[in-house]
């Protein structure tokens, strides 16, 4: 049967890996704000951000690795515009959120269009290529499959590893949870609860960007208008789904792209018949089902969304 | 409660020496003067009440101790080597701490998430460095543990520790830090009378030890059995200063409010008829808190049933049942009679409930409405409110008149905006709009939580007279001096079950707060 054949070619887990290391970087950031207390809706435009700026930064020739910080500083920049609002402010964390995907998309494409009023077809960039893990590429099937991939791509899978570790086993992951879960515990403690909230925004937010500097620097090759096409919201519903922890998020976002992956095989077998859109709609389809069975169980951190103010109690 | 501790250093005359002095304190918030010139001394080893009505300044003493607040005027004091005073630098939690300053609030701040060995990390290790050394620490945790007694387990989350258990973490917190002062704020407010007795025991424990404890209260029992001297504060001044030994509880209360407290008088009455009965009612709630199983209890006219219980045993799922907010799963309620079918608020109400919500400002007004809405908002349908379904706010405002001259409530007028009145006032509103309405049954869900000794007095003696004229009320309660003093039968409540203690004349402190605890054995015994 045709549907299961595609499980068996390499070049269909391969794609669910690249599909997914967006995800990872962009659910992975989510996780570290909300962890801290803050949703980070921001993640759409710094997604876009990141995708911009990385790009721009290496057509203009700082270089592949130049190009990732710029992203970034950029994604930690606009974290810290989120941060500023919603921490010492207290303002509505998802009317900033939302306000700084407008701002952040907005500046995205203005700097783009003002540094290249003329150009009709997007400039491409020298990419990010494959790089192939000694030994472990040459292993049949499973080298194809998962050790053929873009430096980003293995970066991310290690952030997961590095970002969870730091969560669970060093001081900075402690007063991170803590903070998202009671302020109180951290500021009677001697700690910063601003002082933390922000930097856990800035980090979060500077890990986002790598998502977007992913798709201008490893796939797609160039900037493009409305190319983020809501990876960043699907973030913010994986790390639901993830229930604030890393590894869950690299399994959700696997999933999510074995997904997108499948209906596009699938869509070349059986597209006569069906119409495109069906096969589109069903990640996003599958990813809400898979939300409600997760989120019921969810363990939300118990001060996310709740803005803390200095000596009110 | 035991009055083994008094025995340390202070009474035998011996002066300690002098390891915190609070030096004529002020601190404004706008017009408001919350601390007016507060001076306080403590001694080493020294077990220091401190008590006071709400808003006579307290915590907020307290938190300009700990550095929450930076005072206008006067400077905080701790002794530092060779105990000679240095001046704390204001505003900073941080040197607090470091000074030796340990501050238990009356919300912990426990991140419920960790362990209770991670929050006793939190804060002590470097911030961006690993985490070394843990073993060390963990030796540290558990020497305190075993000279303190703090025993808990550490290792487990603290959101499945009990309120008890989280206290002790919350202490171990500041004993790890090596505090020698210690701020308890209202530390017994959520504990039952044995995790009470356990908490003082631990405490005349660590002050023999050396250690100073401010402890913050408005239970006058509590404060006599355990401090070695008290400070009242009232108004944000201080209104006396008195050895433990030397006060009673008639003198400590006059000073908080300010005047003689004439306590309420129940007089004996005997019940009439049976108003509610439940019998074997259940409710499956979402939760242990809010479920109840097999519940009977019967509450007649005359009569005041207090539920005594440590919060979150069932209260709410008992309140939502007589508020007409639940039905039983299985069993029935009767109502004067009648077995009850229709489980609606509205019924409820029109049957001739009346319902003192547990919290008031929630569930009991609408704070965004002005007093004479809040006043009418359950009797719309009267004709003095409404006709042809339009509103009279005439109507609203003659009636706000007559009960805000009858129940005394303090407001600028009927259209006062109802979230600017004090606790006492949004009670007395409350109370209000249920007694004018002389309703059968009345539910008083903790009805003077949170409320000053004067406006308490008045909520007791309004729900006597209440009882006088033939309602049947049913009073949840923590406050076990509350209980004694208004109930004629308590009904204790542990773990969504029911027991009935029995009369009030046969019942002792002792065995009511050994059944709260879940000990009927025990208490019957005893």
């Amino acid at each position: 049967m045709e549907f299961l054949e595609i499980f068996l070619s390499a070049n269909f887990w391969a794609a669910s890996l690249r599909i997914a290391t967006p995800l990872i970087f962009g659910t992975l950031g989510a996780l570290i704000c909300e962890r801290a207390g803050v949703l980070n809706l921001g993640i759409e435009g710094i997604f876009t951000a990141g995708a911009m700026s990385g790009w721009l930064a290496v057509w203009l020739g700082a270089g592949l690795i130049g190009g990732l910080l710029v992203a970034m500083v950029v994604g930690a920049l606009i974290g810290l515009i989120h941060g500023i609002l919603t921490v010492p402010l207290g303002l509505s964390q998802h009317v900033s959120g939302i306000g700084v995907t407008l701002l952040a998309t907005s500046v995205a494409y203005f700097t783009y269009r003002t540094t290249l009023p003329d150009v009709t077809s997007p400039p491409r960039i020298e990419p990010f290529r494959p790089l192939d893990i000694p030994i472990l590429s040459d292993l049949p099937f499973i080298g194809p499959a998962l050790f053929q991939q873009t430096f980003m791509t293995y970066l991310a899978i290690a952030l997961v590893f590095i970002v969870g570790w730091v969560l669970a086993r060093t001081p900075l992951g402690l007063a991170i949870r803590a903070v998202g879960d009671n302020p109180a515990s951290v500021d009677s403690q001697g700690m910063s609860v601003y002082g933390l909230r922000i930097g856990a925004v800035m980090v979060g937010s500077s890990i986002m960007a790598l998502g977007g500097a992913f798709l201008t620097m490893a796939a797609f090759d160039a900037f493009f208008f409305g190319m983020v096409n809501g990876r960043g919201w699907i973030c913010i519903a994986l790390t639901v789904f993830a229930s604030w922890r890393p590894r869950k998020a690299l399994l959700g976002a696997l999933l999510f792209g074995a997904f997108e992956a499948y209906q596009v095989r699938l869509q070349t077998e059986v597209g006569s018949f069906v119409p495109g859109e069906v096969f589109l709609m069903a990640p996003y389809v599958l990813s809400i089902i898979a939300l409600i069975v997760a989120a019921r169980s969810a363990d939300y951190p118990r001060a996310l969304l709740v803005p803390w103010f200095k000596g009110q109690r | 409660m035991s009055a083994a501790k008094r025995t340390s250093a202070p009474e035998a005359g011996i002066e300690l020496p002098v390891i915190l002095e609070l030096d004529n304190i002020t601190k404004r918030f706008g017009p408001v003067i919350a601390n007016d010139g507060i001076s306080l001394t403590l001694r080493r080893g020294e077990v220091v009440a401190l008590l006071g009505e709400n808003g006579s300044g307290k915590t907020t003493l307290m938190n300009v101790l700990f550095g929450h607040y930076v005072a206008e005027d006067g400077e905080v004091r701790v002794a530092g080597k060779n105990d000679n005073l240095v001046q704390l630098a204001p505003g900073s939690p941080q040197t607090a701490l470091e000074a030796g300053i340990g501050m238990v609030h009356q919300h912990f701040t426990l991140a419920e998430n960790l362990t209770g060995f991670e929050n006793i990390l939190l804060g002590v290790e470097s911030l961006f460095g690993l985490a070394r050394g843990r073993g060390a620490a963990r030796q540290k945790v558990q020497n305190i543990v075993r000279e303190s007694g703090l025993a808990v387990d550490l290792d487990i989350r603290v959101s499945s520790l009990t309120v008890g258990e989280k206290q002790r973490v919350e202490i171990l917190k500041a004993l790890y830090r090596d505090a020698r002062i210690l701020v308890l704020d209202e530390p017994t407010a959520v504990l039952t009378p044995q995790e009470s007795e356990g908490l003082f025991e631990i405490i005349a424990k660590l002050s023999a030890g050396g250690l100073a404890v401010i402890f913050i209260s408005h239970k006058l029992h509590e404060v006599l059995a355990a401090s070695h001297r008290m400070v009242i504060l009232r108004g944000g001044k201080v209104a006396g200063k008195l050895v433990t030994a030397d006060a009673d509880r008639t003198m400590i209360a006059e000073m908080m409010v300010g005047r003689s407290v004439p306590g309420s008088k129940r007089s004996a009455m005997a019940p009439g008829e049976i108003i509610l009965k439940f019998d074997g009612a259940h409710v499956d709630g979402v939760d242990a808190r809010r479920s109840l199983h097999n519940a009977s209890i019967e509450v007649r006219e005359h009569e005041i049933v207090g539920i005594a219980g440590v919060t979150g045993n069932g209260q709410a799922a008992l309140a939502a049942l007589i508020s007409g907010l639940v039905k039983p799963d299985k069993g029935s309620v009767q109502f004067l009679g009648e077995r009850v079918s229709k489980f609606t608020p509205k019924s409820f109400m029109d049957a001739g409930i009346g319902r003192i919500p547990e919290d008031r400002h929630h569930d009991g007004v609408v704070g965004a409405m002005s007093v004479a809405e809040n006043l009418a908002i359950e009797n719309l349908e009267d004709g003095r409110f409404s006709s042809n379904g339009m509103l009279r706010f005439a109507g609203f405002r003659e009636y706000a008149d007559a009960m805000i001259d009858t129940y005394d409530i303090r407001c600028s007028g009927p259209d006062a905006e109802t979230r600017l009145l004090s606790g006492g006032n949004m009670q007395k509103l409350i109370l209000a709009r249920v007694l004018d309405c002389e309703p059968k049954l009345i539910l008083a869900n903790q009805p003077t939580r949170g409320l000053d000794v004067g406006a308490q007095t008045d909520v007791h003696n309004r729900l006597l007279a209440a009882r006088e004229r033939g309602a049947a009320i049913v009073l949840i309660s923590e406050d076990l001096d509350e209980l004694f003093a208004l109930a004629d039968r308590i009904v204790v409540i542990h773990a969504g079950n029911l027991e009935d203690a029995g009369a009030i004349e046969n019942l002792d402190r002792t065995s009511v707060g050994l059944m709260m605890a879940g000990h009927q054995d025990e208490a019957r015994a005893s």
